[in-house]
């Protein structure tokens, strides 16, 4: 067992094996917590954790304000159109300012890839990140790899494929580096705009067609297709989009039975995923919500641990 | 006014060839021979390089506009300290300068308050804004030695072809900042492996490739000088390189840290590493090393852009382009491409020096006898960590603050007269 060290959580491109597997193992004891009738424990007791968004975000936010809760710390929300930074203020001085206020961890959303681990080299407290620009989102991909191994017992060997808009994903990014580290083999696909080569030099196969990309996986996590990408050039429309790599129920054909349909949501219905794959059997959607919070709880308790 | 007698110097003066053990001597600003001096104070070198003062021809003042992060006075400190005893001072100040108006105002700004020759450069286009001419014609009796519209990029192709027809006429090379904008758009750093690692929106390297093979295309059909700034890509380097071959009048200039930095540097996220173009990939850096060997690339050029700590302490998105280098340009280079072997000695004075020289038409730009008494000395055993704290720039903005160099500036002379000496502004 090792002992985990890091103030911050910035992404999974830092993060050892065995330190994404200490994770895993705590959020397996967090889960068993959220099984039980009472589920709060007083793990964060007296700490305060800022829940900092500069970009908007419902389901992250409302994951992790329930995991605070149920660690039972005090919780303080900050919006980036609440807070100073329209009024000029720099990022440094915002979180300068909370973490004068006596704060532990600042959880935060940023569009800016990166402005997380600004941040977190400048201030004493624990800094988690909830999303930066397309950069990492590592609870995700830690609630993702969570998934995986509670459904299908490891990685090694294992055949994920990542399909959607690759480039402008922090989801995928943060599941490749895991998903490498811990011996699957990754494939990312999606049109040739938005899944350019140079990902082959970050040790995953690039495919740009879906039969090719999901006829071998074991695992096939589905992003979510931006409507305003359509615009910029990438791909002519989301009818397009849909008709060449979106799932539907024939698709499942050309794949292994028993592969798991992940999503990190929200859904576009019917446009990257068809409504009744989304529902069926071979979807764990529902489940990655709910190991969200357990990961997202062993994230706060171990950054949180750091603190004292 | 005082005369000198530099002794026991090692001259290098690439213009002539001259790489010896001799004396240079100094009266009224002026390179004299050392024999027809009467009473000069005697400066011993101790064998350490002399060479003809260093010409920057891509330097940001921000004078108006932006005398937090530098002023005219502040940078030409920055200049002396760093070897130049020129620098071209851009034209993106705010207001811009693409009137008469506003080169006079820098003139006489530079003769009361710089400390080394500051020669102005005018816009291209009114405001830099890429839409209609500048008046060129009145710039170059206001005295500017080149029009440009660095930091943008006139984009309207038959503005930029009448733009090199007419500064032909009046005899002004173009300095372009090469950057078709649609492949750069949003972009914060090199389109690459790294951009694809970090998340971060790229510019690729066409966006320059474009306007490089434009502008050789103009040159060519206008026989005028057009000369690439801060030149990135290994595919501009090839162009500019069978361009020349073929006769076409254009230069390349490469900064310090094109030569030195890749983009892989984006993953610390400092903000110092962010400007534009981009830092490219290794090949990249390295063809341009090539290009500087082989002759392809003539000029280094700093592209000294302060930005004050404020401006460049945010999430690197948000943070502006550019760096400082006019302190740190030799060292840097000395260290990356001299004592590395890559070039020679004087091949590096070469860049400093004849080869800007040329793209501004000065005619025998050497230590020949009757010149200006510009020159620097430079200790090239020295070796020193950079302190970014020791800077004259008002700026701090460099990403090679704590880098191990070998090679300094020790001595800065203009005009005869002594504006640098041992890290002392005098």
């Amino acid at each position: 067992m090792i002992q985990w060290k890091r103030k911050d959580l910035l992404g999974l491109y830092d993060l050892s094996a065995e330190e994404i597997i200490f994770i895993l193992d705590t959020a397996a004891e967090f889960k068993k917590v959220s099984e039980r009738r009472v589920k709060k424990v007083p793990a964060l007791r007296g700490m305060t954790v800022v829940n900092f968004f500069v970009e908007p975000s419902t389901r992250t936010r409302v994951s992790f304000e329930l995991a605070e809760q149920r660690l039972s710390a005090d919780i303080v929300n900050m919006q980036a159109q609440a807070s100073s930074l329209l009024k000029g203020e720099t990022l440094l001085d915002t979180v300068k300012n909370i973490e004068a206020l006596q704060v532990d961890l600042v959880v935060m959303r940023h569009s800016a890839p990166g402005a997380q681990n600004f941040i977190a080299d400048r201030l004493k407290c624990g800094v988690v990140n909830a999303g930066d620009g397309a950069h990492e989102h590592p609870t995700q991909a830690l609630l993702d790899l969570f998934t995986i191994r509670e459904k299908l017992g490891g990685f090694k060997g294992l055949n994920v494929s990542i399909i959607g808009d690759i480039l402008h994903s922090r989801v995928a990014r943060s599941n490749i580096w895991g998903l490498l580290k811990l011996g699957a083999n990754v494939t990312v696909a999606g049109p040739s705009t938005l899944v350019p080569r140079e990902f082959e030099e970050l040790g995953v196969r690039v495919c740009h067609n879906l039969k090719d990309a999901v006829k071998d996986a074991d695992v096939v996590n589905m992003l979510r297709i931006q409507h305003e990408r359509q615009n910029s050039g990438f791909f002519p429309s989301i009818g397009e989009y849909s008709s060449w790599f979106g799932i539907k129920s024939a698709t499942l054909q050309d794949m292994k039975p028993e592969a798991l349909i992940m999503h990190p949501g929200p859904i576009n219905r019917d446009v990257e995923l068809a409504g009744e794959v989304a529902d069926g059997e071979n979807s764990v959607i529902l489940e990655q919500v709910t190991n969200g919070l357990a990961v997202r709880m062993a994230v706060l308790f171990l950054v949180a641990g750091c603190r004292k | 006014m005082k005369e000198y007698l530099f002794k026991n110097a090692r001259i290098i003066d690439p213009a002539r060839n001259i790489d010896e053990l001799g004396s240079i001597g100094v009266s009224e600003g002026k390179i004299v021979a050392p024999e027809s001096l009467e009473t000069p104070e005697i400066i011993d070198v101790g064998g350490k390089v002399l060479c003809p003062g260093f010409i920057d021809i891509h330097v940001h003042l921000r004078q108006p506009g932006n005398t937090t992060a530098e002023t005219i006075a502040s940078g030409s400190k920055a200049a002396a300290a760093g070897g130049f005893t020129s620098i071209v001072a851009m034209p993106n100040t705010n207001p811009a300068a693409d009137t008469a108006g506003a080169i006079e105002l820098l003139r006489r700004t530079a003769e009361k308050e710089a400390v080394v020759k500051v020669l102005p450069c005018g816009n291209m286009s009114k405001g830099g804004k890429g839409e209609e001419m500048a008046g060129i014609g009145s710039l170059k009796a206001a005295g500017v030695v080149a029009v440009s519209d660095d930091g943008k990029c006139i984009q309207d192709h038959a503005l930029m072809r009448h733009v090199v027809e007419y500064a032909k006429s009046f005899d002004l090379p173009i300095l372009d900042h090469c950057e078709e904008v649609t492949l750069a758009a949003g972009g914060v750093m090199n389109e690459g492996k790294w951009s694809v690692l970090l998340g971060m929106n790229g510019i690729a390297g066409a966006s320059e490739e474009l306007i490089i093979a434009r502008n050789i295309l103009f040159a060519r059909q206008i026989n005028w000088k057009i000369h690439m700034q801060h030149v990135s890509t290994a595919e501009s380097v090839e162009m500019i390189r069978r361009a020349r071959a073929a006769g076409i009048p254009v230069t390349g200039e490469a900064t310090p840290h094109h030569l030195t930095l890749t983009d892989e540097c984006v993953k610390t996220f400092d903000t110092n590493y962010k400007m534009n173009p981009p830092l490219r990939s290794e090949s990249d850096r390295q063809a341009l090393i090539r290009g500087v060997a082989d002759g392809t690339i003539t000029v280094i050029a700093t592209d000294h852009a302060p930005h004050t700590a404020t401006a460049k302490l945010v999430e690197f998105d948000h943070a502006p382009f550019g760096i400082i280098g006019l302190e740190t340009a030799f060292a840097v280079c000395h260290t990356e491409l001299v004592v590395s072997g890559v070039i020679t000695l004087s091949q590096l004075i070469a860049k400093l020096t004849t080869g800007p020289a040329e793209v501004l038409g000065m005619k025998n730009y050497s230590l020949a006898c009757g010149n200006p008494a510009d020159f620097t000395i430079l200790d090239t055993d020295l070796e020193y960590v950079i302190n970014k704290n020791n800077f004259k720039s008002k700026s701090r903005n460099t990403p090679f603050d704590g880098r191990k160099v070998k090679g300094a500036v020790t001595m800065t002379v203009v005009d005869g007269r002594i504006v640098f000496r041992n890290g002392e502004i005098i």
